[in-house]
């Protein structure tokens, strides 16, 4: 039996958990279990409840139904612990935007009692690249500038376990990358990450990835594990009057998915003979070069979607 | 975990002056806030020491004269050379002395009685009747504490009456109609009250609700501090700013309107402090219980309007019905008005005001109390 709080291999272990607002469900029987070190994706369309499921396990909500720990202590009974161990970074800025970049970062030290306030926070300020700029107030930083600070401050007490909710919305390419490359660091020194987002590449980033929609999990595992369960098969369609064709194969039954890729379209279903089915009439059109290719993280992504918008609707 | 245990827990003060300190800057950042904190209480106090103070002037005045004598003369003169009262009628009887208060035409009616200047001169110190219609208190009281100089200074030249050191005379003053009045001095310390209550609610009742919106609330919420943290945290940094407008505003009356302050100073200053954490505690707790910003300023302007109404400061204490008396009792401003006019008009000292001090506590208590369990550590 492993202490809690001491390093235990599942750093969030949660089953069932079952969160509603109004009578509407939004959260419904999820089951999350992330393995320390582990950077775990966390994607779903918007409204999908990430959020939500974030809040439950850093207690900042309580769930309707289900039971778990986070960091090896109970997220009902004993968030109090979990708080002092954790780092979340909300998906819309929360820091104090009258205070100065050095000023939140004092507070967030204070609160946390770190021995040396002053002294942790310009480090932090010299790791995050914001040496130049620890003056400036907090609210009239650019975005990329706020994220870095966020992402500082809840990364500044040390915690155990990263929640970072849409982290990287709103952030150029180049500081993108060096974020995934501080997580991959972080990691490395054991800390564990739940990272939601909504960018492809970043979930190829992540060791593992979860899929959400309208509250459910649909999926999960590594990216490969994910691609491979969902069965899809896939063709690439390039050629003369796509978008006519997209329109026409919509409506069939057997595709789950067409979406335009480029110059290409990429269509995708479920059922292999199904799929095949709906689209031998045009298979044999002169100019439609047809080329059936690995489904993309994004065909399952969108897949999974029509999916569950069937079984709700 | 026991409320207790969570008290002493490890850190506590160095987590509430974290957040004291995180809204002293977050404070100075709010140059608006800031300036008001100043000229707020300066303004209300000039605004409202003059316009409710001014002197009133030109009361109309009904006389009934039941002897014809000099210093029923000089009386008049005296009274009439006085911005105070304006003579506008002589009554010839008691009947028509009555009816001129009742139907408003006049605010005072003087009746020099028969015999009056006889027992003058015999020292027998006769009484001067003064009936005042004393629906505005304010006005009618002012005048009234002037009168009695006023008629001792008209009669100082006369050399006939015996100057015993004590007023040759009395002046029976009978207030119809409102029988406490207030009188000029009691103003500033109401109005001082007054100025706490509303700027201290106001600053508690914004500041959890300003997080909420702000959505500040959500990354306090996920860190170890706990409500009564928080609580503290919050309220401490407007003591001291609270207790920096009550040094202005006792200053300004003092300086301004010449306000005694005849009992210690040092007990004003700590019953004063108290005042102030309570009203803050009392904000705090909207702050803690409303939605957003507007719905807190509503509910601090909700608690404030009893306390300005029926504190005593307008209209006198125990002039009100029972109930209302009792329900007063429960408000802040009703026990400071007594603190603050007790130490500084008469003097008064701890063991005569620690009912009201008790009180003060008792409703902090509760407030912080509300405020700590009903502090949403969710964002449910
Ligand atoms: N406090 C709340 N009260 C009522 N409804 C809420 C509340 N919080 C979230 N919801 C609803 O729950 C659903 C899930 O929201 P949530 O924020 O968890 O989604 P999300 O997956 O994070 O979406 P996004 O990708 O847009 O951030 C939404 O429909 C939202 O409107
Ligand atoms: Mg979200």
């Amino acid at each position: 039996m492993i202490a809690p709080g001491q390093a235990s291999d599942v750093v969030i272990d949660v089953h069932g958990l079952t969160k509603s607002f109004g009578g509407r469900t939004v959260v419904r029987d999820l089951s999350l279990q992330v393995k320390r070190g582990t950077i775990y994706g966390f994607l779903g369309p918007n409204g999908s409840g990430k959020t939500t499921t974030i809040r439950m396990l850093c207690g900042l909500l309580t769930p309707d139904q289900g039971t778990g720990t986070c960091l090896g202590y109970d997220i009902r009974t004993e968030t109090e612990k979990i708080k002092r161990q954790i780092g979340y970074m909300t998906q819309r800025f929360s820091l104090y935007q009258d205070l100065s970049v050095r000023e939140n970062l004092e507070f967030v030290a204070r609160i946390y009692g770190l021995p040396q306030p002053a002294k942790a926070a310009s480090d932090m300020i010299e790791h995050i690249g914001l040496v130049g700029r620890e003056e400036q107030i907090a609210g009239l930083l650019s975005g990329g500038w706020k994220q870095r600070l966020a992402l500082g401050a809840c990364t500044l007490p040390g915690p155990q376990l990263l929640l970072l909710d849409e982290p990287t919305a709103g952030v150029d390419p180049k500081a993108r990358r060096e974020f995934w490359n501080e997580i991959h660091a972080l990691a490395a020194r054991g800390l564990t990450a739940l990272v939601s987002t909504h960018y492809m590449d970043e979930a190829e980033r992540c060791h593992e990835i979860a899929y959400i929609a309208y509250g459910e999990l649909l999926a999960h595992g590594t990216v490969d594990e994910v691609v491979r369960q969902s069965n899809l098969t896939t063709f690439s369609v390039t050629g003369e009057g796509l978008v006519q064709l997209a329109a026409e194969l919509e409506k069939k039954p057997g595709i789950d998915s067409v979406a335009p890729f480029g110059a290409s379209l990429h269509v995708s279903g479920r059922d292999a003979a199904a799929l095949e089915a709906a689209i031998a009439a045009h298979r044999d059109h002169t100019g439609l070069n047809w080329k059936q290719i690995d489904a993309s993280l994004e065909d399952v992504f969108i897949g999974l979607m029509a999916q569950a918008k069937d079984n709700v609707t | 975990m026991s409320a207790m245990s969570n008290l002493v827990r490890a850190g506590f003060w160095r987590r509430v002056g974290a957040m004291i300190r995180k809204e002293f800057v977050q404070l100075r950042r709010d140059r608006i806030t800031f300036a008001t904190i100043i000229t707020i209480p300066l303004m209300q106090l000039v605004l409202f020491g003059y316009a409710i103070n001014t002197q009133p002037r030109n009361l109309p005045t009904a006389v009934l004269l039941q002897e014809s004598s000099d210093v029923g003369r000089s009386i008049l003169k005296a009274l009439e050379n006085t911005k105070f009262f304006k003579i506008t009628q002589q009554v010839h009887d008691e009947a028509e002395f009555d009816r001129v208060l009742a139907a408003g035409e006049v605010l005072f009616a003087i009746e020099i009685p028969r015999g009056f200047e006889r027992a003058l001169r015999r020292g027998d110190r006769p009484a001067l009747l003064v009936a005042a219609d004393a629906t505005d208190p304010v006005a009618t009281s002012t005048a009234l504490g002037a009168l009695n100089n006023l008629v001792a200074l008209a009669l100082r030249n006369d050399r006939s009456i015996p100057d015993g050191g004590t007023p040759a005379f009395e002046i029976r003053t009978h207030a119809r109609y409102n029988p406490a009045g207030s009188s000029q001095l009691n103003i500033v310390p109401g109005l001082m009250g007054t100025i706490l209550t509303l700027t201290m609610l106001i600053f508690t009742a914004l500041s959890v609700t300003r997080e909420v919106e702000r959505g500040t609330m959500e990354s306090l919420l996920a860190m170890p501090i706990t409500p009564l943290e928080i609580m503290l945290g919050k309220i401490v940094p407007y003591v001291l700013i609270g207790f920096l407008q009550a040094a202005l505003i006792v200053g300004a009356g003092v300086l301004l309107f010449d306000v005694p302050i005849l009992g210690n100073i040092v007990l004003l200053a700590a019953l004063s402090t108290l005042f102030i954490a309570t009203n803050l505690a009392v904000g705090y707790t909207f702050s803690t219980l409303a939605q957003n910003q507007l719905q807190a300023v509503q509910m601090a302007m909700m608690f404030f309007l009893p306390n300005m109404l029926l504190s005593g400061f307008i209209f006198p204490f125990l002039g009100m019905p029972v109930w209302a008396q009792w329900f007063s009792e429960g408000l802040p401003l009703t026990h400071y008005i007594r603190i603050v006019r007790s130490i500084m008009l008469k003097g008064s000292t701890l063991a005569d005001l620690h009912y009201d001090a008790l009180a003060l506590v008792g409703l902090m208590l509760v407030a912080m109390i509300i405020a700590v369990t009903r502090f949403r550590r969710t964002l449910d």
